[in-house]
This record gives structure tokens, sequence and C-alpha cells, in this order.
């Protein structure tokens, strides 16, 4: 049994998808398939020199369609298998991660979102919300984090392979270019030693005979009403768990607020730093940040937006995230305001300026 | 309060270990800090910039619309860097440049030209250019001081110092030298 | 010659092919890129045939979207190992264009094989040129399927490994045993530019003729990506890579009488 990679706590400051290389040897992961595409190739490089002192294995495969339905098969011979991707990268994934979506296979991705459509940019944007959470030909039967610093992409590394394998949903980490290339600091820290408890992979195929019987498993079915029943009863199990794996933060949200601004990933950074600069000259708002995207806290959002004069969707996306915030709200009658940015950073300062803007009418 | 520090130069220069070195510098004394490279499809040519915040309050935003103090150390570099300026920016630009100067921003707070490129090339070695420019910057920003950027220094370049110890007398003798070189001009 | 230049009195000017898109000059490849003497041959070619009004250019991501704008042809950028469909998609539905598609290696034998091996197959009446530097350069030198057993990149750090990935993947080998009769394919290097121009002229006037499907394969260099020097950048495509990818035509239409 290889040394552990990550023995006490250590403070580093490192690149984040350093940061994700290391998490997914201390969260136990087996095996990585990837293909190379900006932004998250520096995963792949750290873990080929991770690999061969921890017993881990990778393929770079031909392609992204491959790297995903590889990542399938290595999931069901019962090891914690994860790739990583970004932009084109993910919209060809699409394919691979609805049948995992349909067969209930636990796969990680990380996607390290850049500039869409298309190829667009290598750099950054929040413009994969949409295809993240509900890519592909199915109901959006996944689950998606979004971080906003290197200590979280750690801490929801780990928490991926443990959500994923614990309700069997395929898992998504949602970063992005900036948040892959920056450098700040972070503790890593072994997570058995923290009392948390790494799921164990059960193995789908490959030993039936050993088990007594065998698993057939398909996606196909033959009439409208059985493929109705299977995806009433996904949908059911989905909501009953939902709430145990819901994360969302709010930001001085306590009292009535004249303005909530809704951010979400690095931008909820920036939101951050505007409400406290804001509340210290007298400003009544107040940041609500899901953490998770799917499932989305909509309960939780909800009982918020209502104490909030006015709404500001704050993100790097043409109303990706506000699609998800509107379906979370629909039937409230609210006010909202937004920040879109595609494809470009947004700091504190641009908030400022635009919560200031709207509480002038 | 945060300062916000914009390198830029050509590739080769070392735009991105001086802000790597200044970033991890910060780091190590307990302040918050964060280090990002532009970064675009070509793998080569372009103007190669780094944004570098250092602070004792956690910090937003990766990258800023307006620094605190530009650090330009090429002719591209010049108007490449001219959206990160505004009244309150410190602009300093290597004395050596001579194209690109119609640029030199016309809005900066103040504009320093300092010869560091000439102090590497004739007094110290060309290779430690880098670490003038380290020396500048912290001299103008007083981010962290020239003992916390010796003992960066030594983290990094610590085994190659070992091997040969006239490379840690010629290092710190640039840093003191970029610190003059800012002194001076001002 | 009483032309005013902005160079040395003592310099010519240089004469850059008529097809040559004067406006992207400079081109933005690395210095020492293979890039460079490959899309020189093509420009020659076009120019030489006399097709500059019905050629449109293709190229792929990686270092190769930087030819976007290199060529005075209509030219369209890709998504990644989807260059050979889409200038496929364009000659059926317009026979009187030339269409050329350009890659990499891994544009064309990983994520575009399938593409490759289809077109081929078909026997497309189109011309592929596939620049092989065996790595993945725009994006920070990755292993790509033409890597040379125990060569260090980026995701295979200790060298790679056989056993595990397999053998570097030999293109033109496998376009000549799928493809139709008619078809052009060869394999040329940069190292040889005299003989690259005859291959690629080969190869764009084959499809100028109807014959078949044209493909040649270059061997090039990435010092960038490789992290070496002129002397031994220039040593690794002659000796390595030519011990391991056999230069020559590997199929060539059959004369007509």
């Amino acid at each position: 049994m290889a040394e552990k990679p990550i023995q006490g706590e250590k403070r580093v400051f490192m690149t984040g998808n350093e940061v994700i290389a290391w998490a997914t040897v201390a969260a136990q992961a087996d095996v990585m398939y990837g293909y190379p595409i900006t932004p998250q190739n520096e995963i792949m490089h750290y873990w080929t020199r991770l690999a061969p002192k921890y017993g881990k294995t990778f393929l770079q495969t031909e392609d992204e369609l491959s790297a995903g339905f590889t990542t399938i098969g290595g999931v069901l011979a019962g090891r914690k298998c994860f790739t990583a991707t970004a932009g084109p990268g993910n919209t060809l994934m699409q394919e691979p991660f609805s049948m995992a979506e349909m067969m209930r296979i636990p796969i990680v991705a990380i996607i390290q979102q850049r500039g869409g459509p298309s190829t667009a940019t290598v750099i950054y944007s929040q413009q994969e919300v949409t295809l993240t959470t509900f890519g592909g030909n199915g109901e959006g039967h996944r689950i998606v984090y979004s971080p906003s610093n290197h200590q979280e992409l750690f801490d929801y590394t780990i928490k991926s392979f443990n959500t994923a394998w614990k309700y069997r949903f395929p898992t998504f980490l949602l970063g992005d270019g900036y948040q892959a290339k920056m450098r700040e600091p972070l503790v890593m820290y072994d997570p058995e030693e923290r009392g948390i408890e790494l799921i164990k992979p059960e193995v789908s195929l490959g030993n039936g005979m050993e088990k007594g019987h065998y698993n057939h498993l398909r996606n196909t079915f033959n009439t409208e009403e059985e493929l109705y029943e299977i995806i009433m009863s996904m949908q059911e199990e989905y909501e009953r768990i939902a709430p145990e794996i819901i994360e969302y933060q709010e930001y001085n949200c306590d009292d009535d607020l004249d303005v909530l601004i809704i951010a979400h990933g690095v931008v909820s950074r920036a939101a951050q730093e505007a409400v406290s600069k804001l509340r210290d000259e007298g400003y009544k708002v107040g940041h609500f940040r899901p953490i998770t995207l799917r499932p989305f806290p909509e309960q939780e959002l909800r009982a918020t937006a209502q104490r909030a004069k006015k709404l500001l969707f704050v993100e790097s996306a043409y109303g990706q995230m506000a699609k998800l915030v509107k379906e979370a709200l629909f039937g409230l009658q609210l006010e909202a305001e937004t920040l879109y940015r595609p494809g470009v950073g947004i700091t504190s300062d641009e908030v400022i300026e635009k919560v200031k803007a709207i509480s002038q009418q | 309060m945060t300062i916000k520090i914009a390198l830029a130069g050509e590739g080769g220069q070392g735009v991105q270990s001086v802000a790597e070195i200044l970033a991890e510098a910060a780091n190590q004394e307990g302040r918050e800090a964060i280090y990002i490279p532009n970064f675009g499809v070509e793998q080569r040519g372009g103007v190669s910039i780094a944004y570098v915040q250092i602070s004792d309050e956690k910090i937003g935003s990766p990258k800023f619309k307006i620094a605190d103090i530009v650090i330009a150390l090429s002719g591209r570099s010049i108007p490449r860097t001219a959206q990160y300026v505004d009244a309150n920016t410190v602009f300093v630009y290597d004395a050596a440049i001579e194209d690109h100067l119609d640029a030199l921003p016309k809005n900066a707070k103040r504009i320093l030209s300092i010869p560091a490129l000439e102090v590497a090339k004739n007094e110290l070695s060309p290779r430690v250019f880098n670490v003038i420019i380290l020396g500048a910057v912290i001299a103008a920003t007083n981010v962290i001081t020239p003992d916390q950027a010796k003992s960066a220094l030594e983290a990094k370049l610590g085994h190659k110092f070992a091997q040969k110890p006239e490379l840690r007398d010629l290092n710190y003798r640039a840093l003191e030298r970029g610190v003059e070189l800012v002194q001076q001009a001002e | 010659m009483s032309e005013e230049v902005s160079v040395a009195t003592n310099s010519l000017p240089p004469r850059l092919p008529k097809s040559y898109n004067i406006e992207s000059k400079p081109h933005k490849f690395c210095p020492g890129c293979g890039h460079g003497s490959v899309l020189r041959a093509i420009a020659e070619s076009i120019d030489e045939l006399g097709i500059q009004d019905r050629t449109v250019y293709g190229c792929d991501i990686g270092c190769s979207l930087l030819s976007w704008d290199f060529f005075a042809v209509d030219s369209v950028q890709a998504h990644h190992g989807r260059t050979t469909p889409v200038i496929t998609g364009i000659k059926r539905a317009n026979p009187n264009v030339i269409g050329i598609a350009y890659m990499g290696d891994g544009g064309g034998y990983a994520i575009g094989s399938q593409h490759l091996v289809n077109a081929a197959n078909r026997n497309e009446r189109i011309t592929v040129f596939l620049v092989n530097n065996t790595n993945y350069g725009m994006t920070g030198g990755q292993m790509a399927p033409t890597t040379l057993p125990g060569q260090k990149t980026e995701t295979s750090p200790y060298g790679r490994d056989i056993e595990q990935t397999g053998q570097p993947f030999l293109g033109p080998e496998m376009v000549a045993a799928v493809t139709g009769e008619g078809a052009y394919v060869a394999r040329g290097t940069t190292s040889n530019f005299i003989q690259l121009k005859k291959f690629v002229k080969r190869a764009i006037e084959n499809q100028v003729n109807g014959k078949g499907f044209s493909f040649v394969e270059v061997l090039a260099g990435c010092p960038t990506n490789w992290r070496t020097d002129a002397k031994d950048t220039w040593g690794r495509i002659e000796n390595d890579m030519a011990n391991y990818f056999k230069v020559g035509e590997l199929k060539v239409p059959a004369k007509e009488e």
C-alpha cells in the first residue's frame, strides 16, 4: 500500500490545478482519464508525476468522448475515477455524462470554465453553468459544486468523490480558468486524519461470478412507460437526497435588504468584498452564494430573496446562473437587475458601482 | 488595503518569476497574496503580464481593472498596460526602452524610469535583471522588506546558491540595487 | 529595386508568395517552429497551380490555428479534429473548390482520427496536411499519438511507455492501407524543403486533377516544448523522427495512359 501523499496538515501556496491534483490523490482516487485542453492541463501534468509514487494510473485518451467513457468504464470496474475538461471538451463530454446520468454511474469531473461558445478563449468564464448543470439529453440529475477559493477546491474535490459514491449521481467540480491558474494559500490535509470518511467504491462489473449474480447494465428501454417510471423514480430520489447535499452561504443577509447580490464561484469573492465595503458606507446589501448549483438551494434562496427590495445577478456569463435562480424563485414578485460579463472577470469595484447605481433608482 | 501590482515584459525577461517570488514571500509573511499570469493561445510572443495582489484582508477577484503600480520592461508592454493606469497609479519603466515611449500614460500619478537593464548588463549580470526588478517593486510598494525578499530568494534558489555561493551575493546585490534605483528615481 | 523599403540597404526585401496574406506577417509561430516551412510550401504550390481563386483552407485547433489568416484565400478555423469533415463538407457541396485541411498530430491522429480514417476510406477528393512534431504544442507539450518511445512530455514525464500507451502512430501507412485508387499519400520533412515542396504540390495537384484522397504528413520541430536548441531540434527531426517515421511517397496514383 503506497504511503499517503499528505501527512498532517500543510500550508501551501500553489495554483488551483495543482491543488486539485493533490486533492484527488488525498481522496484516494485511482485513475484519471483525460485529454489536453486549456486551462485544465496542469491537473494531468501533476497527476502523471504523482501517479507512480502513489500507485495511481493515468491514460491520455484520443479525445474527450473517450476520456468520459473510459472514466465510466473505470468506475464500473469499481475504482474511483475522474476526468477534467473545459469548454469544447465539456461539450463533447455531455455524451458520456448522459450515460452516467441515466445509469447512475458515480463519475467525478472537474470543469475549468473558459470562454464560450466554441473555442472562444482559453482563459476564463462562468459560461459552462448550463452545460454542466443541464447538459446532455437528460433532466440534469447531477450534482454540481461551485467553489470559490483554493481551500474549497481542495475540500470539495474530496467531497465530490464522497458525494458521487454515496448518492450515485455524476458529480462535478465547477471551477474556472482563473482559479486554475492563480496561486493562493490553503491548508492541505489528509481527510481521514480529519475524520472525513472516504466512501469506498464498489465493483459493478468484473466480480459477477464471485458475487453469485451477474450485473446486466443497459441504458436503452422499449416503451415510453418504462422510461417514464425510471425518470420519475430518479427524480424522486434526487429530491429526497437534495437536502443532504445542498450547500450555500449568506453574507450580511440577516435583516431586510435593499439589494441582494446573487453570485457563485470566483465571482462570489468580488461580491463578498463589495458587500463588506458597501456595508461600511451604510448600504443595506447582502450576498447569497449558492455552493451547489445542482441541486440548487431553492428554499433557502426564496426565503432570503423575499426580504430584498432588489436582486442583482452577477456572473461572467449572460444569465446562465440567473436562469437557475429564476427557476428557483418562480412565482415570487421580485425586481431584479443584472451585471453580466460573459467571459470577463468581475471586480468588487464593478459590483459596488452597480449596486450604487441601482440603489439610486 | 490591497496593493495591486501589474508587471509586464517580453517572454524571457522573468516577469512571472518576479511575480511568483513576490507573492510567495508575502504569503510566507502571513499576508494574503494572489498571483495570476495572463495567458492566451500563443506559446511564445505577445507581452507577458503578471498580476499580483497583496493584502491583509481576503482578496476578491484575482484580476483587477486598475493597478497601484505598473512595471513595464519592454516597449510593447507600455501600450499593453495602459488600461491598468489611472490618476493613482505609479508607472515604472526601464530606461533602456526606446520604442513606444509616446504611449507612456499621460494620466498616471508618477512615471519613474529606472536603468535596471543597464545595471544588469554593465554592473551585475543580465541573468539577475528580474531580481533587480524585484528590488524595485518592493521599494516602490513596501509590500515586503528586502530581508523578506532575500529569504524568498533563498527558498527558491537556495540549492543553486549552495553550489555557487557567489550567486547568492550576486542576487542579493541585484535586489539592493533595484531598491536603490527606485529610491534614486524618487 | 528603387522602392522604399524599411530594411537595411544591403539586403533585399523578402519575395513572398502571392497567396500570402501580408497583413498577418510576420506570423506568430515560435522561433524554430516547423509550421512556417509547410505553410510556405502550400502557398508556393497554390501560386504555381494558379488556384488561389478557388482554394479554401481549413485549420485545426492547437498551433495550426495560428494559420487561420495566413493565406490570401478563404479560410476557416474549425474545432479540434474536425477540420477534415468541414473541408469534406465544403468540397462535396461545391466540387469546384480546392479544399485543403491542415492540422497537427493531435488533431489528425487523436481526436480527428475517425474523420481521417473515414475521409480516406471514402477517397474524399480533398488534400490533408498533417504537421507531426510529436507533441501537443499549444496546450503546453502533452504527449501525442506520435510521441516517440521514451520521449518526455508533460503527460509522459518519465518518458513514453510503449507497453502502456502503444507505439507511435503511423498515419500515412494507415491512410494508404484504407484509401482507394487515385489517392496520394506521402510523408515529408521540414529538414528537406525541396522534397517537401514536391510532395505538397503533388498532393494539391492530385485534387486539381480530381483523382482521390491526398494526404501528406510532415516531420517538424517544436523547440519550445522539446526544450532543444537549434542543433538538437534539427537532429531530432533528421535522425530520431526519420528513423521511425519513414520519409517518402507511400501511394502514388497510377499514371493515365
